[in-house]
């Protein structure tokens, strides 16, 4: 039984990790509950890396409003290639 | 019953008005570089015009395109990839002798101080993780990215570059564990 659930640091780590898209099964919650009974690192680990993502949520959201665009000058050049090209392929 | 479909013409004269905008902002937000993704979107129009004979019409221009783009951005990755000897900071947090998998005695989190402070919102915060992200192997940085910043479905991610699931989570794994010592030594026991 406890073969099953013992799991190493990294093991544990990369659980915690996935847990946070939400994308871990109910063995590995388990597995990992389990795991935090005897170790204290990687349930530092684990309160710690519940505050990076919502850091990472942060830098998301900012991310989102920006909408990237190439300048004017950008695109006149791009069209003068494109162009040229166009009469190469003719 | 006969279906009518609609086919759909290239005009390669009004591409750059009406798509190159939008396949900079698709391939920035993927390789993060805007002169990459500048390059991406110019060989995708080059790529574009040269196959334009074999449009059958089937798809709408700006799909057809981004179908161009992703294969450019697939390659892009591929480049990365394969671009060995390249110096890359990757540090290992695990043992992978007697005790393996288990923390590194000297690279086991430490506690955060002032904590609460540390996480509000500023751009001195947004900077520095800016920073540690850029310190990743690129290939981290990309998936790290695409899947915590763009928040894209994994499947999604591992179509896109041609990887599989637990290779995405190993990834993601690793990149998450630097991201995590970094900003612990660059932000919150700084």
């Amino acid at each position: 039984m406890s073969k099953k659930f013992n799991i190493t640091c990294d093991q544990a780590t990369t659980i915690c990790d996935k847990s946070q898209y939400g994308e871990v099964s109910f063995l590995d919650v388990i597995r990992l509950k389990f795991h935090f009974l005897y170790c204290k690192i990687c349930g530092k680990y684990s309160s710690q890396n519940s505050k990076m993502t919502q850091v990472y949520k942060m830098k998301a959201e900012d991310c989102k409003k920006q909408i990237h665009c190439l300048s004017t000058e950008e695109k006149v050049q791009l069209k003068r290639e494109l162009q040229e090209l166009q009469e190469l392929e003719a | 019953m006969s279906e009518t479909f609609k086919k759909h013409t290239l005009n390669p004269d009004k591409w750059i008005d009406n798509y190159a905008d939008y396949l900079f902002n698709y391939a920035v937000t993927r390789v993060n570089n805007s002169d990459t993704a500048k390059d991406l979107v110019q060989e995708t129009f080059f790529a574009g015009l040269k196959s334009a004979k074999n449009f059958e019409g089937k798809a709408a221009e700006r799909t057809w395109l981004v179908a161009i783009l992703k294969r450019k951005i697939i390659d892009h990755y591929r480049k990365i990839n394969s671009n060995k000897g390249k110096a890359e900071v990757r540090m290992s947090f695990y043992d992978d002798g007697d005790k393996e998998g288990n923390w590194i005695e000297e690279r086991v989190p430490q506690s955060w101080q002032n904590e609460a402070d540390k996480m509000i919102e500023s751009t001195e915060l947004k900077s520095t993780i800016e920073q540690c992200i850029d310190k990743l192997p690129e290939k981290y940085a990309i998936v790290f990215r695409m899947k915590t910043i763009q928040e894209f479905e994994t499947e999604e991610i591992c179509k896109e570059l041609n990887i599989t699931a637990s290779n995405l989570w190993v990834i993601i794994h690793r990149a998450r564990t630097q991201l995590r010592k970094c900003m612990e030594d660059n932000w919150f026991n700084n």
